[in-house]
């Protein structure tokens, strides 16, 4: 039993540690959301030059080494900074999704792109009624001649604005929420026939609604077996979803520390409110839900890594997601008001880690959602 | 980072398998089955038959019977007693006084006390709450007023758990009064069978007398039974309180009742023509209490982990309190629903001990609500649930 890093998830804890430590201060943050993109592509080639976009690829593919507690270690101090880059979307999910289905030719064409930080991707998987079910797929793909003919609508792709590529699951047979007959295709984001809508989310991140009419895509342009997408599809965001747990980890503790200094410097009634036992037993709640959080995203991420059978690993990453979601909203809420005014502004950075963490609390499932899985994997 | 366990940690897991298997007695286990209420000659003759294995005080130094184990077999060790309903050793002897006694007390001290306790000769049992004294324990009034060779002791203790089985009480008494509180304490161990001492039990809501309160009245103890220095026991006191902190979240035997739990659910009917499992509202309160376990285990491992590797076990450790036995309340919350109409028939009687009446209700169901009654206990002990907040904020947080 070792809970302790290698040296190289130690080395890597450091080098995020110093880049945000320097370059990534709220008012840094700020003026990079409001930029056109919405991220920093400057700092994404530092991404590159550092060795992160690495980190999701196994070695085989050039890669970091793929575990999931490495994709922790990261993601963890991406949380404390609030990064805003599209790491999850390219690298977790568009570049997993190619590492799991795609053959040898097309991992070696676009996975060094990835890596370089010259491609940027959207997995577009949610649909208007899907909910967080990745087998509801109402979106076609039908093969005429050499080419499949895309129809359907997808929404929340994240990273949808600035995407070259967009990995789209649709469905090649049978009826919606088939477990069989789901394919992913790689479609150039820019093809006739895709109309992106682009906006902002609540925490800042931008994302597109997309709709695809008749677009024409080559056959060779398909990942993986045709109609066997699920299994993948389930096993890349299981990995997304451990990245953004661990993501919430970290932004939880930023939001718990926050909480204790300004309780120990904020005054009322001629002394610190920290020394209030109503906020102070409240605060130490705050750090149970912290260290159970980290702990079960731990245990989700270990177990990723491990050799059990895959409905345990599914088991263990909805484990996570639920628990980790019940912390967000304590945690979340219980900073912004002890705060009080000044943390439902839009001024305090207290404010924005809380919109990020909500955010999380609904991607790729919520803890209902997740509460339910554990329990029908069982 | 990995948390499989070695060859060895296999093997041995296989070892304490077949130990428990073969050695825990056929007739303990019935009684643990079937929720009867152990009697004092079950816990000693199980903690002898641990005691000639080796094993019956993993925590202890190897020179005062120790097992040497890690702390990786520790929780093995836990978790297969947990597996089979093997009652841990009673703690009063063998985790609270003997840490004292082998940390603070004179060699003629070790000597005379500890291999008793490790034989499970010697029944000892707490006296540190009083009347008026609870969380804040350094407010006791149980005074000890030296006269030659001896303290003459006056007071009251409560909260005595087990104490009408005891042969001998550790104490904290007030040695000096005209000092702050913490600095007039001194720890004292005091023969039961002294003149002066009186025992009354205590019903709690199980209608149990499981705890007791013990009066002393002009009781004279040899100076020599006080350990270290006088007016020093609130330290020797707080040594202990933080010592023992393994297996302070009863994990494995939280995911053994869970286990269980799920069982008995898919066997009770919901009296729609299914059974309980199917009903969603309880299916996902069962869902989130694996969860929360789940999580729980892992904060414990890691705790484990950190003290492995020669870190103390830190103040975060409350946190394995708080929430482990919260946790098994709600497991007592949940076996009462499930029980439902079965949980209300009240009869104590039945789960003692050589019952041969006719029992109310089907196997163990009107316990449960005896437990649930009796593990309120759980978060009042041990330092209060929000005194383990109190701590968190004031050595953790900073507060």
């Amino acid at each position: 039993m070792d809970f302790s890093y290698s040296d190289e998830q130690q080395m890597l804890q450091d080098s995020v540690q110093k880049f945000v430590h320097r370059h990534y201060s709220f008012d840094m943050r700020r003026d990079i959301l409001a930029s056109d993109k919405g991220f920093s592509t400057e700092y994404w080639q530092l991404f590159a030059e550092l060795g992160w976009l690495t980190v999701p690829f196994k070695a085989e593919d050039d890669g970091f080494g793929g575990l999931a507690v490495d994709l922790m270690v990261l993601m963890e101090e991406f949380g404390k900074a609030m990064v805003v880059e599209p790491f999850v979307p390219t690298t977790v999910l568009g570049g997993g999704l190619i590492s799991e289905l795609g053959s040898a030719q097309q991992r070696s064409e676009w996975l060094p792109q990835i890596m370089a930080g010259s491609l940027q991707l959207a997995c577009a998987t949610a649909e208007p009624d899907s909910r967080y079910n990745l087998a509801s797929v109402g979106s076609s793909a039908v093969l005429q001649g050499d080419n499949w003919i895309v129809n359907g609508h997808k929404i929340l792709v994240l990273n949808g604005p600035d995407a070259d590529q967009l990995l789209v699951s649709v469905r090649t047979s049978g009826a919606v929420r088939d477990a069989d007959g789901i394919s992913v295709l790689m479609i150039d984001a820019n093809s006739p026939g895709i109309h992106r809508k682009n906006y902002t989310n609540m925490d800042g991140h931008r994302a597109a609604e997309v709709k695809f009419a008749n677009v024409g895509v080559p056959n060779d342009r398909v990942l993986g077996a045709i109609g066997k997408a699920l299994p993948a599809l389930e096993q890349v965001t299981d990995r997304a979803i451990v990245a953004v747990c661990a993501e919430a980890v970290g932004a939880l503790d930023s939001l718990l520390n926050k909480t204790v200094e300004y309780s120990k410097t904020r005054k009322q009634f001629g002394t610190a409110i920290g020394t209030f036992q109503a906020l102070q037993h409240r605060m130490a709640d705050m750090f149970i839900e912290c260290q159970l959080a980290r702990s079960i995203v731990m245990m989700a991420a270990m177990r990723l890594d491990s050799d059990v059978p895959a409905t345990d690993k599914m088991r263990a990453v909805s484990a996570a997601k639920s628990r980790v979601g019940k912390a967000i909203r304590k945690v979340g809420q219980e900073a912004v008001q002890m705060h009080g005014g000044i943390g439902i502004t839009d001024e305090l950075d207290v404010g924005h880690l809380f919109k990020r963490v909500t955010a999380i609390e609904t991607l790729f499932g919520n803890s209902d959602h997740h509460t339910a899985r554990f329990a029908r994997l069982a | 980072m990995n948390v499989a366990f070695t060859a060895e940690e296999l093997k041995f897991q296989q070892d304490v398998r077949e130990f428990l298997e073969n050695e825990f007695p056929r007739d303990i286990r019935a009684k643990v089955d079937n929720r009867i209420r152990l009697d004092k000659d079950d816990y000693i003759r199980w903690q002898k038959i641990l005691y000639r294995k080796g094993w019956v005080a993993p925590n202890w130094p190897v020179e005062y019977g120790g097992t040497g184990w890690t702390a990786v077999q520790k929780y093995i060790f836990a978790e297969e007693m947990a597996r089979v309903g093997a009652p841990e050793p009673v703690a009063f002897g063998m985790k609270m006084v003997a840490p004292v006694i082998y940390t603070y007390g004179s060699e003629e001290q070790k000597k005379r006390f500890l291999p008793d306790i490790l034989e499970s000769n010697v029944w000892w049992c707490q006296g540190y709450s009083e009347p008026n004294a609870g969380s804040d324990l350094a407010s006791l009034k149980t005074t000890a007023v030296r006269q030659g060779d001896h303290y003459i002791v006056n007071g009251t203790k409560t909260w005595n758990t087990l104490g009408q089985y005891a042969d001998w009480i550790f104490c904290l008494v007030r040695t000096d009064n005209t000092v702050k509180k913490q600095e007039g304490i001194s720890f004292l161990l005091i023969d039961m069978k002294t003149p002066g001492i009186k025992v009354s039990p205590i019903y709690l809501l199980d209608g149990q007398p499981e705890v007791n309160e013990i009066h002393f009245d002009n009781v004279r103890v040899p100076v020599e039974n006080r350990i270290g220095e006088e007016n020093q026991g609130w330290t020797y006191a707080k040594v202990l309180l933080t010592h023992e902190r393994t297996n302070i979240a009863g994990v494995p035997r939280s995911k053994i009742r869970l286990e269980k739990l799920r069982k008995l659910a898919a066997n009770t009917p919901d009296g729609e023509g299914g059974s309980l499992l199917d009903d969603p509202v309880f299916a996902r309160k069962l869902a989130e209490t694996e969860i929360q376990v789940l999580a729980l285990e892992y904060a414990e491992l890691r705790t484990l982990a950190a003290v492995s590797v020669g870190n103390a076990p830190g103040p975060e450790s409350s946190i394995l309190k708080v929430v482990g036995t919260e946790a098994t309340q709600y497991l007592d919350e949940l076996y009462m629903e499930v029980a439902a109409w079965h949980s209300l028939p009240f009869v104590p009687e039945q789960f003692e001990s050589g019952f041969d009446g006719e029992p109310v209700g089907s196997a163990g169901a009107a316990a449960t609500a005896l437990h649930y009654f009796n593990n309120r206990k759980q978060s009042i002990y041990g330092g209060s649930n929000e005194i383990q907040r109190n701590i968190i904020c004031k050595a953790v947080l900073g507060l």
